[in-house]
């Protein structure tokens, strides 16, 4: 999907892989004139022309260690971790609580890891002791979930939270007409990324163009199969004239899928959200789904893996404008409060859906 | 126990419509329930509306069952959300490996063997090795769901990796009446009446009453706690492919948790978590009333948040109902020993 077609940003790493290999020439001092060695770099400068160093430690902290989807990011970031070298590795609590993430950052930084990649459980809890690591140069990377702003060098924004929000109400009122009554089916209600997405999409309703549209209920199933399924059955009880409902998560729209295409509001009523394709492929074939969304997100973990080691090798500092050279994928251009945008959101639909597989 | 005796036959009919009472006052609380939410919104009784809460219901009301039968020997079974866990993923498993060749049959033999299996481990443990159950089981819970996750290693069973057959048993059935339900009455059903008509079925209540009386009586305590925990697991493995069958997505972890909504169930059944009082009708209303409060605050539009709090006031209120009726109970039996001289 968001394979673009660049040779030049491999060509770059690959360069920059063999001068770090052979460390110590004069050619690389060369390079990297101003800073060397930058093994002792502060945070202070970036120095986009830096190799990236070899052998860097990268731990991935995923919400929960089985969630699929995170596992696939992470697999994901590991690969990516081998293009330069680094050791790479995932740990994680196997509940979604910030309260268990702690104790695994905790042990990060008492292990010395170079960079912590989290997708956070909270985006508070998890500050204090991220705070603590940055203290001891230990380089942070939150990815698909963000922790607060201060407490992290860089966010690895699966694609923008606008983009996301605004483009989910745009596939549902082409599927509804842009008429009726819909309902959005999150995950938990302090899930910080489903909140913001839901701000969006509320923003986008107000619009003129959606003056026929109304979002009559923000139902909550806690990313968990069962209760997403009751408060589908609910939300299609509830509100007998629903026409669509958006569930901008991965468990939430496969129980949904699931709840419609058993039951007798099949092709009544549209549902689309943020799901995978192997969780939506039955439904998308069944015609319970029509169209639903997501990012690559493989392209996420070996973006945020690319992040990490940019910063722990002093290519870049999180500063807004910087430019983070990301292997396969090309350059982002770091944004405001730190983001790095993957990229735009990724249509599936029957026509498509069989060339992925994850 | 000798208070029972003494009394005679009068004493026990008592007993008996005290309880009753129990399972009748659950009723009542389920239609005023189901009334009320009617009168506010009409499609909740809909065809539709009544399937979905009976298919809600059924893979906790089998757990129920299952549990009633430990609960009342006065032992617990806390892994029994994880056995289902781990079935539900092995079997989804096992049937994605060769979705054409492996049928239903197959499916419900394996996820039933391996709850068994689980449920054989906890009582070994308990009645033969003495161990407290709530520590066994709650042991066991987090070994299983360790396997869970090994199992899984953070994969995912999809619906399009399951043989079609198994969905249609999650969600179809026949002349309207859905399979799951069909399959969790007719277990309540079987269990309910050998635990009430056969003498080794009134063993269990005996045991649960007052272990060491039943021990000198001659029942074969260990032997039936043993049982006990074995049906449990073997339901809760059924349960597992069940609820594979129904939700078609499973990750490790699935039914997480869902120990203590069944043993909320049991207990607002009515069935006495000291053990020796209980029906599997109770556990499997309580079942029922639990699931329908769930899906009644959607439809009324309650925020979800209340779903928790009023779980756990039932809870107590149950509690609390129990005490105070064993207390009536004891002091009735008494003064009508002292007024026949027993």
């Amino acid at each position: 999907m968001t394979r673009s077609p660049r040779r030049l940003a491999p060509m770059v790493l690959l360069l920059a892989l063999a001068l770090t290999a052979c460390g110590g020439t004069t050619k690389e001092s060369a390079q990297s004139e101003n800073t060397a060695p930058p093994a002792t770099e502060s945070a202070a400068k970036a120095n986009p022309d830096a190799p990236l160093k070899q052998g860097l430690k990268l731990a991935f902290l995923p919400k929960q260690i089985n969630n699929p989807y995170e596992t696939i990011v992470d697999k994901a970031g590991i690969e990516a971790a081998k293009e330069f070298a680094a050791q790479a590795k995932e740990v994680g609590p196997s509940d979604a609580s910030a309260s268990s993430q702690i104790s695994y950052i905790n042990t990060l930084i008492q292990q010395g890891q170079d960079a912590i990649l989290i997708a956070a459980n909270d985006a508070n809890a998890v500050c204090g002791p991220l705070k603590q690591a940055m203290a001891k140069g230990i380089k942070i990377v939150s990815y698909d979930s963000d922790a607060a702003p201060e407490c992290r060098d860089i966010f690895i924004n699966q694609a923008s939270s606008e983009e996301v929000g605004r483009s989910q109400v745009k596939l549902l009122a082409e599927m509804v007409g842009h008429k009726g009554e819909i309902a959005i089916l999150s995950a938990t209600a302090n899930a910080t990324n489903q909140n913001t997405w839901i701000d969006f999409m509320k923003d986008e309703l107000g619009k003129p163009e959606y003056k026929d549209m109304k979002l009559v209920k923000v139902a909550y199933g806690d990313d968990d199969d069962q209760k997403s399924f009751q408060q589908t059955q609910g939300l299609l009880q509830a509100y007998p004239d629903l026409k669509g409902i958006i569930s901008p998560t991965t468990v939430g729209v496969s129980a949904a899928a699931r709840y419609i295409s058993g039951s007798k509001y099949k092709g009544e009523i549209v549902l689309t959200g943020l799901g995978t394709p192997n969780q939506m492929r039955q439904f998308v074939k069944d015609k319970t789904v029509e169209k639903f969304a997501l990012w690559n997100p493989k392209d996420l973990g070996y973006l945020a893996s690319y992040a990490a080691a940019a910063l722990a090798s002093g290519q870049i500092t999180g500063e807004q404008g910087e430019t983070l050279k990301a292997g396969k994928l090309g350059t982002r251009t770091i944004g405001e409060n730190g983001e790095i945008i993957l990229g735009p959101p990724f249509t599936f639909d029957a026509g498509n859906i069989d060339d992925f597989d994850f | 126990m000798t208070a029972l005796a003494a009394g005679g036959r009068s004493a026990r009919d008592l007993a008996g419509l005290v309880f009753r009472a129990r399972e009748l006052s659950l009723v009542a609380a389920l239609a005023a329930l189901v009334l009320v939410t009617t009168v506010v919104n009409p499609n909740f009784l809909s065809g539709q509306g009544v399937e979905d809460i009976f298919l809600n219901t059924s893979i906790l009301a089998l757990l129920a069952v299952g549990q009633t039968m430990v609960v009342i020997t006065r032992n617990i079974d806390l892994s029994v959300g994880s056995v289902v866990g781990l079935v539900a993923f092995a079997t989804g498993k096992f049937l994605a490996a060769d979705p054409d060749g492996r049928g239903i049959v197959t499916a419900l033999v394996f996820g039933v063997a391996i709850g068994a299996a689980c449920g054989l481990l906890n009582g070994l443990l308990v009645s033969f090795c003495r161990v407290p159950a709530l520590v066994v089981t709650l042991g066991t819970l987090y070994v299983i769901q360790g396997v869970d996750h090994y199992v899984a290693h953070g994969q995912q069973i999809n619906a399009v990796d399951l043989p079609p057959a198994l969905l249609h048993l999650g969600n179809e059935g026949v002349l309207g009446v859905p399979f799951l339900p069909m399959i969790t009455v007719a277990v309540m059903l079987a269990v309910g009446y050998y635990l009430r008509s056969y003498p080794s079925g009134r063993e269990f209540y005996a045991i649960g009453s007052s272990p060491d009386a039943a021990r000198l009586a001659g029942i074969p305590v260990r032997r039936r706690i043993l049982f006990a925990y074995l049906f449990s697991g073997a339901l809760a493995g059924l349960a597992g492919v069940l609820w594979l069958a129904r939700f078609g997505t499973v990750i490790a972890g699935t039914a997480r948790g869902y120990e203590l909504l069944v043993v909320s169930a049991v207990v607002v059944g009515g069935v006495a978590i000291v053990g020796g009082v209980g029906t599997v009708y109770g556990a499997a209303l309580g079942a029922l009333l639990l699931t329908t409060i769930g899906s009644a605050l959607v439809v009324l539009k309650v925020s979800s948040f209340w779903q928790q709090a009023i779980t756990g006031a039932l809870l107590l209120l149950a509690i609390t109902v129990d005490r105070l009726l064993a207390l009536r109970v004891a002091r009735l039996l008494r003064r009508r020993n002292a007024r026949h001289g027993g």
